[in-house]
């Protein structure tokens, strides 16, 4: 039996790393990161893991060190936020295309300009295309969950891809809740032994990483990535299923709340989604048939999943802490490209909500919803992208 | 059934037989050719360690033999560096193909 604690999201991360003990952990443990790595970097100075900790001079230099590390045939993890993401662009797809599992937890903050370090998605959005696993967590205990499945998932011997576990900046990253820990043995027992794949330090066997690969084979090497990834949602199912038998806490390529006899429905990630199922209850009280849908999975997007999931509705609101400047918002395109394959197709708006840290109120998700049953009433859409919650 | 030829590439990339960049044969990039003269070379093997490649081969007695233009990308560097014999380069840059 786990124990039940009261940590931060940081805190949670830090104790899954601290109890799956990473070979290597390369990091650049300060601002734009949060104190994630600089918890674990007090475990290493205390002895309490065996991790070889990297600090570099930058995130480009610390995802470079994992890589190497990885590549080397190590069990490595590293984390980082918002710029720090954002300089790490290069390497995030080096990893991806060498197929190093490497496991970053992200606490999703904002980018620059303006200067600003509070929560939103536009960090993990612009990961979107790296290559790597995204998973989204709504509180510490799915930030601490995700984390140790994420080293099963990314470390299958059918993916071998690396993997983030994105959670709210400051709304989970810094805010204390009650998350019950496993125990170490059985976090060890769940994750397993790490299994390299082609290590550079098998000196018998040498090798060489990252070559030239040119109009002859790049495309080749790119429709196998395509490939390995279509492979992901059964794998993250399976480790759910194991997960759950371990903790009894279910998980899935996402969640869906009071949808299955709902007529409208709003789709959000992370820590908003506990905000909006609460909003969603005051409404059910009222009779109108409004549910959740709150995507876990991100990369892979399980379109068809999700589509399903969704093809009984009238009309849908999605919910994004990210823009895509010029376009909808990132959220929105993905549900909007499920829809698609449905034959019947529900009404759609987008709102954009809670950048740089804008607190997401109760009252904004209300006025989403009566404009969702206005439009699932009118089948017409005046706006399809619009800000909510901006000062006026 | 049969792999797709994408099915069979190694993961990630790597290359895992050793040495293989051999079968890669870049001497074709070359515009300017190294032309040893044998007689003004005083075998201080200058052009062995300044190659940025491997492509000036030494005989097993340690002696100064044949460029390997398998390889050779025509650089120049050797030529540069060869000392020759009272003032006459042992090594020369030709237009390749002349």
């Amino acid at each position: 039996m786990g124990k039940i604690v009261a940590v931060t999201g940081n805190e949670a991360c830090a104790q899954a790393l601290k109890q799956i003990n990473p070979d290597v952990c390369a990091a650049y443990p300060i601002t734009p990161a949060t104190d994630l790595m600089q918890r674990f970097s007090s475990y290493v100075n205390n002895g309490q893991v065996d991790t070889e900790l990297v600090l570099v001079e930058s995130e480009h230099s610390a995802m470079s060190a994992c890589i190497g590390a990885a590549a080397a045939g190590g069990r490595v993890a590293t984390a980082t936020s918002s710029q720090g993401l954002a300089l790490m662009w290069e390497m995030l797809y080096i990893a991806a295309g060498t197929r190093l599992p490497i496991i970053m937890p992200l606490v999703n903050r904002a980018l620059s300009a303006p200067l600003n370090i509070h929560g939103d998605h536009s960090d993990g959005m612009g990961a979107r295309d790296t290559g790597w696993i995204q998973l989204y967590s709504e509180n510490a205990q799915e930030a601490y969950d995700n984390t140790i499945q994420a080293f099963k998932i990314a470390e299958h011997m059918d993916i071998r891809l690396p993997a983030m576990v994105c959670m709210d900046g400051f709304i989970v990253s810094h805010s204390i809740e009650r998350v019950e820990y496993i125990d170490d043995a059985d976090v060890k027992n769940f994750v397993g032994k790490f299994q390299a794949v082609n290590p550079l330090l098998d000196l018998d066997k040498p090798k060489s990483y990252g070559p030239l690969i040119l109009t002859d084979l790049y495309h080749e090497y790119k429709r196998a990535q395509h490939e390995v990834m279509t492979k992901v949602p059964k794998v993250v199912l399976e480790v759910a299923a194991e997960f759950e038998k371990m903790t009894g806490r279910k998980y899935s390529l996402f969640e869906t709340y009071r949808l299955e006899d709902a007529e409208i429905a709003i789709v959000v990630m992370s820590s908003a989604a506990g905000t909006t199922k609460d909003i969603i209850d005051q409404y059910r009280d009222k009779g109108v048939k409004i549910g959740l849908l709150k995507p876990r999975m991100f990369r892979p997007f399980p379109y068809l999943e999700i589509a399903d999931a969704l093809k009984h509705l009238k009309a849908i609101a999605v919910l994004d802490r990210a823009d895509s400047f010029g376009g909808y918002g990132p959220l929105f395109m993905e549900i909007a490209s499920a829809v698609t394959s449905m034959d019947t197709k529900p009404a759609m708006i987008n709102k954009i909500f809670g950048l740089g840290g804008r607190d997401y109120l109760p009252e904004q998700g209300e006025h989403v919803i009566d404009e969702l049953i206005n439009v699932a009433k009118t089948g017409k859409v005046q706006t399809v992208k619009e800000y909510i919650g901006v000062r006026e | 059934m049969s792999k797709k030829f994408w099915e069979t590439l190694p993961q990630g990339s790597v290359v895992l037989e050793a040495g293989s960049s051999a079968k890669f044969k870049t001497g074709g990039w070359r515009s300017m050719k190294p032309k040893w003269i044998e007689e003004n070379c005083i075998q201080c093997l200058f052009c062995w360690m300044y190659c940025p490649d491997m492509s000036v081969k030494v005989t097993a007695e340690g002696k100064r033999a044949e460029f390997n233009y398998d390889y050779c990308k025509g650089c120049g560097i050797c030529a540069l560096e060869c000392p020759g014999k009272k003032g006459n380069k042992a090594i020369v840059m030709e237009e390749e193909g002349k």
